[in-house]
């Protein structure tokens, strides 16, 4: 057993975990968030897609052992008491279907837009092309992902305008 | 016919949670005290078991419990979901057990595991011994019913699961008579649901009762399967269904839920959970069935097409599943599109050692289509004439009447269709452009069409259940059979109850979750059937919701039921649209009333005993790498005729998908396997090419609405139907871009680069 402290959405955990456990399961079955999905277990398919120190990965390919000192966000640490922009956008192009593929999409979007708000439709793509998706053709997803662009501007604008930054 | 929900844009009723991860599926469960199930799996296509030692595996620290075929019920039985049937001869065939003592295709089911955890349960998997009898295998469908080949199953010494056909007509004086007669062969490969959530399932034991919480499109079904698989009492055995990651078909499968079910049995009746890999999901639960169609068709001087014989082989791999009733819906649902004199379908489906293929999203119908609609462009280029103009001459009309199975077109959308899509697309304009085209990069321009079911009728009675119970709010739960697997058949569901009670959609709570203990009796999701089948049950039981709360309505004002209405929740009195009170002082008075006081409940059942056709076309536009062999599809149109559309972002949302899938087929998606041994070759999302959204182009979805005096709300099918076209249209788009037919799916770089090879091209 190793002893690790990690950050996941703002909260300090100390565990003692086994050295091969992944921080898919340490987020699932350690801290029971089960917003984050396994669809392959082998980095293909993005679905268990978190954002580590600003960057995404695939959950299942990290060890949790590694991970200590890090700061993770899982689909649970986005939005709050209101949706996020993201899920709003989502939510009202119609970019959800089953659902199962949606956190790590949301998580990829997040990573791209904080870094980069007037990413380019090209850059959108390339930031999701490692999250698959059976249901929806992308479409709407790539839809949502705009639409989270212009809430994301709309509400940082109106954050300036009350002087907060 | 005006709605007030009905046809509205209105938002998921499951978006917010799934959007914040907040939906449940089966893994997101936990029950204390649960174990890990794994199952080991043959490596090889064909082998008796001559002796198996479990004995190790079982000393195992942490393995509590290790299966092989000896310890379960010697019953066969049969994974389809298809609704029961009262007549022996009409079930599917029985040919499986939930372990074997051969296996018959690579990823075979052997033994399981049942252990304290993953690790533990997988290194458990290694220590099992079994003494195999390797034996020879087949993996073609031609050579399975050679003499001398390999026998798969001992009942069926050929290899061949059914050869039952269809006809009407006379083909042969047809022929004999006919101006021209054209020949084709067309074929497609094996391809996977890809849904994101793998099979899982886990089960547990409740008194003498077993539960299974399991990601399946059909939890009553599940149930008896289940209970056959066992030989337990139907009723011994619950099934509840969660929100499930995507089924397609795949999951109108009873794969695992024997297993968990088995499981349980074997430990107490202690939670036991089994969820498949992604590795095993691609050769353990089903494929689509990759078929090889011979076609010849007749056709008259002024370009009437008279006869059309086919013989078709549908490679079913290692065991039945739903075996020959998939080439059986292909040869019915091809048919009420274009007027044939005479019609011949000869049939085969073959067992082979290849994992099983099953219920696909299209059921058939989208190798059919291939097949078919690629002919078409193939004869249009001999007689040198519009293919376009070729099938307007050749459509039926609303009116027709099948021949065999006696279902009348009502709506016939087809002509506006193809009339919106060429005018999309520009095809007059383009086709002048793309003229002559010789440099390294050609563009082309290609259409498809295709006809789809709504529901299973004449084949099985559809048959549905809902019960709407109102609350003292006036706001209703509405329980149903039929699932949500993420086609948005809930928000449907609940617009269409809210439209018929008249009450705003927010006012209808729908449950989502199936249990087979409380839900009303439904078949559930597959067959398209449920915005058409479940959608009448919806209509009926909110119509009996309504007339109760009017009767109140009436008690308490004198006034006729007939003057009175529903609108957005309240109570009004017609013609002088004048308000009498909110619908929850109508509900408060139902509980709570002195003398007559009983709750707003409907419970009702429906067999709807007809069949709306639902027909589309696909345009396609490509551009073709002439020296690396790369098509690109440029803009991909799918214009529907499904009757009116419930909701345009959910309808629009099972286009893009289903497009996008059958893209997948067409260019990139194919499951292999080595010819020497009959393993999987790229059984992992890696290397099996599922479309990601760089290879995804714009893919546009339009409806031409005419409603179907059959559907509860003129509704017809959407659901699989998009996966149907986009196939043949691209290829026939290629073929105008190059003047190379490929008649084999995927046309992936590859091959299309031999092909023009061969072609000479290169």
């Amino acid at each position: 057993m190793v002893e690790v402290t990690i950050t996941v959405n703002g909260t300090s955990y100390t565990r003692k975990i086994h050295p091969l456990m992944r921080l898919l399961d340490f987020l699932r079955d350690e801290l029971k968030l089960k917003g984050t999905k396994e669809g392959c277990g082998e980095g293909e398919c993005g679905a268990c897609t978190v954002i580590m120190d600003g960057r995404t990965i695939n959950s299942c390919l990290v060890l949790a052992a590694s991970c200590d000192g890090k700061e993770i966000i899982t689909i649970e640490g986005v939005g709050g008491a209101e949706l996020h922009p993201i899920q709003r956008a989502f939510l009202e192009v119609g970019a959800v279907q089953c659902g199962y593929c949606i956190p790590g999409m949301v998580l990829s979007t997040k990573a791209l837009l904080d870094k980069n708000l007037d990413a380019t439709e090209e850059e959108i793509k390339e930031a999701i092309s490692g999250n698959l998706c059976r249901c929806t053709g992308y479409q709407k997803i790539v839809e949502g992902v705009k639409l989270a662009q212009t809430k994301m501007k709309e509400s940082r604008g109106e954050a300036c305008e009350c002087g907060r930054s | 016919m005006s709605y007030r929900v009905i046809g509205k844009e209105v938002k998921r009723v499951d978006a917010v949670n799934k959007v914040t991860g907040k939906a449940k599926f089966t893994d997101d469960f936990f029950e204390r005290d649960m174990l890990i199930g794994k199952v080991l799996r043959s490596p090889y296509a064909h082998a008796k078991i001559k002796n198996i030692n479990v004995d190790k595996a079982k000393a195992l620290e942490g393995v509590v419990e290790v299966l092989t075929y000896k310890d379960l019920p010697n019953i066969k039985y049969a994974t389809a979901g298809h609704p029961y049937s009262l007549d022996p001869k009409h079930r599917d065939v029985a040919d499986r057990t939930i372990l074997t003592d051969k296996a018959r295709h690579v990823g075979d089911s052997i033994a399981i595991v049942i252990a304290k955890d993953e690790l533990i349960a997988e290194k458990a998997l290694k220590l099992i011994e079994v003494d195999y009898e390797v034996l020879p295998f087949v993996l073609d469908p031609e050579k399975a019913m050679e003499p001398g080949a390999p026998i798969i199953h001992d009942d069926r010494p050929n290899n061949v699961i059914s050869s039952v056909g269809q006809e009407f007509g006379n083909v042969d004086e047809d022929f004999k008579n006919a101006d021209y007669v054209f020949t084709g062969e067309y074929e497609t490969s094996v391809v996977q649901h890809c849904h994101l959530e793998n099979h899982t399932a886990y089960a547990y034991m409740e008194n003498d009762r077993i539960v299974i919480v399991s990601s399946t499109q059909i939890p009553h079904i599940a149930r008896r399967i289940v209970a056959e698989a066992l030989g337990l009492p139907w009723g011994k055995v619950r099934v509840i269904k969660p929100y499930i990651g995507g089924g397609f078909g795949n999951k109108q499968e009873v794969i695992v839920e024997p297993m968990v079910a088995a499981m349980t049995l074997a430990v107490n009746g202690r939670p036991v959970r089994y969820t498949m890999t992604r590795e095993e999901s691609f050769i353990a639960t089903r494929t689509r069935h990759a078929m090889k169609f011979y076609m010849k068709t007749a056709v008259t001087k002024d370009h009437k097409l008279q006869a059309i014989h086919i013989k078709a082989i549908s490679n079913n791999g290692a065991y039945a599943s739903h075996g020959h009733s998939i080439i059986m819906s292909a040869i019915s649902k091809f048919r009420p599109l274009y007027n044939f004199k005479s019609f011949k379908a000869e049939p085969k489906t073959v067992y082979t050692n290849l994992p099983s293929a099953g219920a696909m999203r299209g059921y058939g119908v989208p190798q059919i289509f291939f097949a078919l609609e690629s002919h078409l462009d193939d004869i249009a280029k001999k007689l040198n004439i519009d293919p376009i103009e070729f099938r307007m001459n050749n459509v039926i009309q609303a009116g027709h009447v099948d021949p065999i199975s006696k279902l009348t077109v009502r709506t016939f959308g087809i002509p506006e269709c193809i009339k919106k899509g060429k005018e999309l697309i520009k095809w007059d304009e383009k086709q002048e452009l793309y003229k002559n085209q010789t440099g390294e990069k050609r563009r082309g321009l290609g259409m498809a069409c295709f006809s789809y079911f709504s529901g299973t009728y004449p084949v099985c009675l559809e048959v549905a259940g809902c019960r709407i119970a109102m609350n003292q709010d006036g706001s209703v739960q509405l329980m149903l059979g039929a699932t949500e697997i993420g086609q948005g058949a809930d928000t449907v569901f609940t617009q269409m109850a809210a439209e018929a009670i008249g009450i705003p959609v927010d006012m209808v709570h729908i449950i989502s979750t199936q249990d087979t203990d409380v839900a009303p009796f439904d078949t559930g999701a597959y067959a398209s059937r449920q915005t058409y089948i479940t959608g009448a049950a919806v209509k009926q039981a909110a119509i009996e919701v309504k007339k109760q709360v009017l009767e109140i309505a009436s008690r308490k004002t004198g006034l006729k039921v007939e003057n009175l209405d529903i609108v957005d929740g309240k109570i009004i009195e017609v013609g002088l649209n004048r308000l009498i009170c909110d619908i929850s002082e109508i509900a408060l008075e139902a509980f709570y009333d002195r003398i007559d006081s009983k709750p707003i409940t409907s419970d009702t059942s429906v067999n709807v005993r007809t069949n709306a056709i639902a027909y589309g076309v696909s345009f396609a536009e490509v551009e073709v790498d002439m020296l690396t062999g790369q098509i690109e599809v440029l803009h991909l149109i799918n214009v529907h005729d499904s009757g009116t559309i419930i909701n345009p972002i959910l309808a629009e949302g099972q286009v893009h998908g289903g497009v996008s899938m059958s893209l997948g087929a067409a260019l990139s998606e194919r499951l292999m396997f080595d010819e020497r041994t009959g393993a999987p070759l790229n059984n992992n999302l890696l290397d099996y090419k599922l479309q990601t959204i760089m290879d995804t182009p714009n893919i546009e979805a339009h409806f031409v609405e005419l409603p179907d005096p059959t559907g509860a709300f003129g509704q017809k099918s959407l659901g699989e139907n998009p996966t149907i076209s986009p196939a043949p249209a691209v290829r026939n788009a290629v073929l105008d871009a190059t003047g190379v037919a490929f008649n084999k799916i995927p046309m992936n770089p590859q091959s299309v680069f031999e092909k023009f090879k061969e072609e000479g091209l290169l």
